[in-house]
């Protein structure tokens, strides 16, 4: 096969594909089914334009644009609302598809072992990443185009096809941009843990940037794009351009090392274990310190950013009479006030992925046949997921903690009348109870259904949709409350519910002792 | 005294029937070779005495508790050597050795030390450096630096060179003399040969034979060179004489045990001027059985 560089190309997307068709299937479903959820749902809420207009007055504060982007306010089109506020938000989930799906089929081959299989056959070597690249690209075009028919065929008048297409690709163009960004990083760390955690960490820096600077790629040129009102194909031409960019520095990064190593260096450790390091939670502690360091740091940083928005937010309303007599709610907070459930909603949400990831490790561990040594040993399987639990409370109790710390710290510095610590805080802290139901729902899965252990991320999912669509748009109530969040209460605007939260953990208890049941009596795999 | 007692102990994945009435002792004190082809059950015996696997049918104790209730308590009295050693990569051989140690009871420094220089491991060294065998010495090394009682091997050295198969053998030898009770699984037929007491072979999930290596011997076929006088025309024919291959100056051939008189006094008619006999190797034994499964199929 000397002279060709790229053989067994197709041959290997094929295999790509068979393997991880299912995968593929649900995430265009659920990323589909998402978008094309939204216009009808907005369509029966807000059907004149006067009763988007109101909407357009309430979104037009720097909160709201630093979450979901400038949008054409003016002209607020059924149209132009659907592209405002679900864009960036389908394209963070766009992104997470492709970060995941390019780390799969790269660096956890090679850490597998399965690359070393493959490439010891006659295929190139560069073609596994190839193959990666054209299946990625072959699934970010097919839900651009989906995406771009399926709105269009809602036939709404607002919703052209022009401005449909160019809606579908820039969802493609971003989760190509992800996909290329996600290749490098699989270059550069030597784990596909540590290629995950680093594509993460800079999807949700770019997220965070653009918040602050607009025409910042990606997020910021996604944002320029305007579906259904300015039509702008030049960012998601240059989202594409950039992300050849992203795949041509990964091939040149791979045909410069070895097969299994990265370029971020690994160093010569210790010859004795610590004294930590002697009992199943310092191991779990031990393989999960990095990712907690880094998740600690990100929801610390975006707690800061949404902090600062606070500030901006603050000055905006004594600025803006009109808006601020609209939406006078409550007395006894400030106009601010109102706004920090709802960021504090957005946090707990995020706070909850490294909790889940966390408690997630210890089927992972299973799977990749090391749980066997501690298990073969004097280890109970009970003292082992309970040292992953408390590891996944610990984790979520301090990702809330750190976010609140971040958000009031750049709330203090940029607010006229800021918000006590504690005031803060408690607002992210509500957030426990429910948090704890998705650690308690995820042992389920571990107890009953090892290989569905995924599920939950839709269910995290599915409440971050009730609770971020319907706390806009006033879906109905019991929606929200097919979701743990939706029992949590809106700290500081309402009061406490200690009846509720007490029932969340109630049922949480419930469902971890009967989780762990399971997991006493079921077969350990790997 | 038996260590290790598996009864009628099935075993079913979905459709497929892993374990089909095993029955399995294990004495105090004895290495006992556990061989059989990959997918035989022998991993999945192995996940059902570590209380990884629960029976779906039958018992299995060892030191005579229940695997599957008293696991934690068993397990501080064993060690257990995964043919396939999968580590953390971000932690180092000595950091694994330690943890292993320190899950199971305490450490003892100067085995350890000693063990790792027997070995010649590395263990500053990030298991994601580690090839298959160092990782396997990884393990052999928390293994045998530990005060278990019992050793459940399960294809240990599979990644290892000859070198350190030989300091595996010793290993070996010397938790014997201590007294210790070993289950060795493996299909390195030498190695069973040469270290231990008693063997069983496993297929599709029963143990079709079992016993020492001389008992099972008795079982089977000879393998006889003979030159005579006379030619022998009808060999192929007689009563007990299998695979007959001729060589330049008479025949080679399979011998049954228990029909050897007779064989050897047809031979002796024919006037014998050269005879020689190897008893048959385990790996004779082991074929023996695998051909006749095949032999069976096919008709």
């Amino acid at each position: 096969m000397k002279g060709v560089p790229f053989s067994g190309v197709l041959r290997l997307s094929r295999f790509i594909i068979r393997q991880d068709r299912m995968r593929y299937l649900w995430w265009l479903v659920g990323i589909i089914g998402m978008t094309l959820i939204v216009p009808p749902a907005f369509n029966e809420l807000y059907p004149t334009e006067q009763d988007r207009n109101i909407m357009a007055e309430t979104m037009k504060n720097p909160a709201m644009e630093a979450m979901v982007g400038p949008g054409d306010l003016a002209n607020y089109t059924l149209g132009a609302m659907v592209s405002h506020q679900m864009l960036l938000m389908t394209a963070i989930a766009v992104a997470i598809m492709n970060c995941l799906l390019m780390v799969r089929h790269t660096r956890a081959e090679e850490e597998d072992g399965q690359a070393e299989l493959l490439r010891s056959l006659p295929i190139a070597r560069h073609s596994q990443l190839l193959a990666s690249m054209f299946t990625l690209f072959g699934v970010n075009s097919l839900l651009a185009s989906l995406i771009g028919i399926g709105l269009y065929s809602l036939s709404f008048e607002s919703m052209g096809l022009s401005g449909s297409l160019i809606y579908g690709a820039s969802l493609g163009a971003i989760g190509l941009f992800f996909a290329g960004v996600t290749a490098v990083c699989a270059q550069l760390s030597e784990s596909s843990r540590g290629a995950v955690g680093l594509s993460f960490t800079i999807m949700i820096s770019c997220y965070v940037i653009r918040s602050v600077t607009e025409w910042i790629p990606p997020f910021g040129w996604l944002t320029q794009v305007q579906p259904y009102s300015d039509n702008n194909w030049v960012p998601v031409v240059g989202l594409i351009g950039t992300s050849i960019l992203w795949f041509v520095l990964a091939v040149v990064l791979q045909g410069k090392r070895d097969i299994g190593s990265g370029f971020l260096p690994s160093r010569s450790g210790r010859a004795h274990a610590s004294i930590l390091l002697r009992h199943p939670i310092g191991l779990a502690w031990r393989l999960q310190r990095t990712a907690f360091i880094s998740w600690s740091i990100g929801m610390f940083v975006l707690g800061l950013s949404y902090g600062s928005v606070l500030g901006d937010l603050d000055s905006f309303f004594q600025e803006n009479d009109l808006l601020a007599s609209m939406i006078v709610a409550d007395e006894n907070s400030s106009l601010t006030a109102q706004f920090l459930p709802t960021l504090m909603a957005v946090l707990a949400f995020i706070s909850t992925i490294p909790a889940l990831l966390s408690i997630h490790k210890v089927v992972g561990e299973e799977r990749k046949s090391r749980v066997e040594h501690l298990l073969g040993r004097a280890v109970s399987r009970k003292k082992l997921l309970v040292s992953y639990l408390v590891l996944a409370l610990f984790t979520g109790f301090l990702m809330l903690s750190f976010s609140a710390l971040g958000l009031w710290l750049a709330g203090t510095t940029s607010m006229e009348d800021p918000f006590t610590f504690p005031m803060v805080w408690q607002a992210s802290i509500v957030h426990f109870p429910a948090l704890v139901m998705m650690i308690a729902i995820s042992i389920c899965l571990i107890g009953v259904a090892q290989k569905a252990t995924g599920f939950v991320w839709l269910y995290l999912f599915y409440g971050f949709l009730t609770l971020y669509l319907g706390g806009l748009f006033q879906f109905p109530n019991w929606m929200e409350k097919l979701s743990p969040f939706g029992f949590v209460s809106k700290l500081p605007i309402e009061d406490m519910n200690w009846l509720s939260a007490g029932g969340l953990l109630a049922v949480a208890v419930i469902l971890l002792i009967f989780g762990m049941n399971r997991y006493n009596n079921r077969d350990i795999e790997g | 005294m038996n260590v290790i007692e598996m009864n009628h102990v099935t075993k079913v994945f979905g459709k497929h029937q892993a374990l089909d009435g095993l029955d399995l002792a294990v004495k105090s004190g004895e290495v006992f070779g556990f061989i059989g082809p990959n997918g035989a059950g022998k991993s999945t015996a192995i996940r059902v005495l570590l209380g990884m696997l629960r029976t779906t049918n039958g018992t299995a104790t060892i030191f005579g508790k229940d695997v599957w209730r008293d696991a934690v308590d068993i397990h501080r009295r064993v060690a257990y050597v995964p043919g396939d050693v999968n580590l953390w990569p971000q932690l180092t051989g000595g950091e694994v050795i330690d943890l292993f140690a320190s899950l199971q009871g305490k450490i003892n420094e100067q085995k350890r030390e000693q063990l790792l220089m027997r070995f010649q491991l590395d263990p500053t060294k990030k298991c994601r450096t580690y090839s298959k065998g160092n990782r396997q010495k990884v393990a052999l090394v928390a293994a045998f630096a530990s005060d278990a009682e019992l050793f459940l091997l399960d294809e240990p050295t599979s990644g290892l060179d000859p070198l350190m198969e030989k300091v595996f053998q010793q290993c070996v030898e010397e938790v014997k003399a201590e007294g210790k009770t070993v289950l060795l699984s493996s299909h390195i037929l030498s190695e069973v040969e040469k270290l231990c007491d008693r063997v069983g072979i496993i297929r599709q999930g029963r143990l079709i034979e079992c016993g020492t290596l001389n008992e099972l011997r008795h079982l089977t076929r000879m393998q006889l060179t003979v030159a005579t006088r006379n030619p022998i025309e009808s060999l192929v024919s007689w009563q007990g004489v299998h695979d007959v291959v001729p060589t330049e100056s008479g025949w080679t051939f399979h011998a049954d045990a228990d029909e050897m008189e007779a064989i050897m006094q047809k031979l002796s008619a024919h006037g014998i001027r050269k005879i020689e006999s190897a008893s048959p190797t385990l790996e004779d034994l082991f074929m023996r059985h695998y051909e006749e499964t095949t032999e069976s199929r096919e008709v």
